[in-house]
């Protein structure tokens, strides 16, 4: 099995200006919503959004950066002790509507810990969920996005690697086989 | 690294200098936790921990169990006082009969130096050192570099200063450990018959003139005199002791310099320091006790997570 780009430099920049438009749609002029990034990989397309409707909006929209590490299942499974990210979320979440933003949904299990957490800081109005890969009968909870980039149907085997310019890379979304990462 | 290299936390001496910048890396995270307004995670949900009080304490005792608290474990509290242990069993069977009702994980307080080594090595469970005699006290020491990190900005090429009882300090012990691990420069300041014999050994200077070491420091980490360890007179009196080597807001005022001042707690005012110095906004002992709990809950988040 090689490695695969599925998405390249041009349609990535073109997806992720599609998951900006469609936030405007539903959320106006963020009034009353904000964006949280999901640590660590969640907050690269959650700074890129938060960068591009800040273009378009007067005022800047409320952004925060959550991590789940501490309301993790896998706290036992995992091959080592997970470390965690900082969490700043410097406003109040109470009544607002929350997009929660990830970079790859595959089990659900990131995002049921990350809405445990986020759950702590207040009671939200209504929680959304952006990512830009969903990957598609993979789920193990009953949890489905409300914006998706880009469907994949890909093998447990492999894995789909997201590159950010931010983080050295190129972006591109890649599909990878397991054992080269491990 | 995001694994520490070792099962149990039984003193500074036995962990690295990469054990030590994981557990603060991991409780700055815990720290923004204690500050929200659900100052709880689910992560140790799972697990018990019993707290085996064998001597007194407060600050530790509290800290240790809100850290607890605060990660969800179930929390068994145990003072010897009121155990079977006035029956004359011994430290084995009490621990062996708890760990029979599947507790994971022992905090331990035992007024003998070594206690927790003994115990690590006879029964199978992990255990937290929080304070053995004279010996070590590794959860204050970290708490106390951590405090230092944040207030300073960094531990490396900082002056310390430890005034006061060093010989009978598990905190004095503990400290010079972490400090000397991650780059500090250490100097022991106090009476000649509280300064343990080839303490120098551990790459520390010895200073008896107070002044001078607070002229030379960033750092004042001064200790708690321990009269219920000091089986013999080792100072005329406490007032002479204060005299000569407490801490006074003119002592301070006189060094026209930033000083940080630390105390383990709990404080004799007016012994090794007197109110208005304690009290000063040179002191950070009260940042040092919500530090604490921090560094607790990393800790055992560390250590529960750990794979052999």
């Amino acid at each position: 099995m090689k490695s695969r780009i599925i998405l390249d430099t041009k349609p990535f920049h073109i997806t992720v200006q599609r998951l900006c438009q469609q936030l405007i749609e539903n959320h106006n002029d963020f009034s009353n919503s904000c964006i949280i990034g999901i640590q660590p990989r969640g907050v690269y397309l959650a700074e890129r959004l938060v960068q591009e409707l800040n273009t378009y909006s007067k005022k800047s929209i409320e952004y925060g950066r959550l991590d789940n590490t501490f309301y993790r299942d896998d706290f036992r499974s995992a091959n080592k002790p997970l470390s965690p990210h900082p969490t700043d979320i410097d406003f109040l979440i109470e009544n607002k509507n929350v997009i929660l933003i990830d970079d790859v949904m595959f089990t659900g299990r990131t995002i049921r810990a990350a809405m445990d957490a986020l759950l702590d800081y207040g009671r939200p109005a209504k929680v959304e969920l952006m990512v830009l890969v969903e990957r598609r009968f993979s789920r193990e909870l009953p949890i489905q996005p409300d914006y998706v980039g880009l469907y994949v149907d890909s093998m447990e085997q492999e894995k789909v690697r997201v590159e950010w310019k931010e983080n050295g890379g190129e972006d591109k979304i890649w599909i990878v086989p397991k054992k080269a990462i491990e | 690294m995001s694994q520490l290299s070792v099962k149990h936390l039984l003193g500074i001496k036995y962990i690295t200098t990469d054990d030590i910048e994981l557990i603060f890396k991991t409780a700055d995270s815990f720290k923004e936790v204690i500050n929200r307004p659900i100052k709880k995670v689910p992560s140790l949900r799972d697990t018990t921990i019993v707290n085996l009080f064998f001597e007194n304490s407060t600050r530790t005792r509290i800290s240790f169990e809100l850290a607890q608290k605060r990660l969800s474990a179930d929390v068994i509290n145990f003072s010897a006082s009121a155990s079977s242990v006035s029956k004359g069993e011994t430290l084995i069977d009490t621990v062996n009969n708890i760990l029979a009702m599947k507790v994971d994980m022992v905090v331990m307080r035992h007024p003998a130096p070594g206690a927790p080594m003994f115990l690590a090595r006879h029964v199978d469970t992990q255990i937290i050192n929080a304070g053995d005699g004279t010996h070590e006290h590794p959860t204050q020491a970290l708490l106390d570099a951590y405090s230092i990190r944040e207030k300073t900005g960094g531990v490396k090429g900082k002056k310390v200063a430890i005034i006061g009882d060093i010989r009978h300090s598990r905190v004095a012990l503990s400290n010079i450990y972490c400090l000397k691990k991650l780059g500090a420069q250490v100097k022991l300041v106090g009476p000649p018959t509280l300064m343990p014999r080839d303490i120098e050994h551990l790459g520390v200077e010895i200073e008896y003139d107070i002044r001078k070491a607070l002229a030379w420091c960033d750092v004042a980490n001064v200790l708690r005199i321990q009269l219920e360890r000091q089986d013999i007179k080792y100072f005329p009196s406490l007032r002479e002791y204060a005299l000569y080597y407490g801490i006074n807001g003119n002592l301070l005022s006189e060094l026209k310099k930033e000083i940080v001042i630390m105390h383990p707690g709990p404080i004799n005012r007016g012994v090794e320091i007197s109110s208005d110095a304690a009290d000063s906004g040179h002191s950070i002992i009260l940042d040092q006790v919500e530090n604490g709990v921090a560094i607790r809950m990393a800790v055992m988040y560390l250590l529960s997570g750990r794979k052999n």
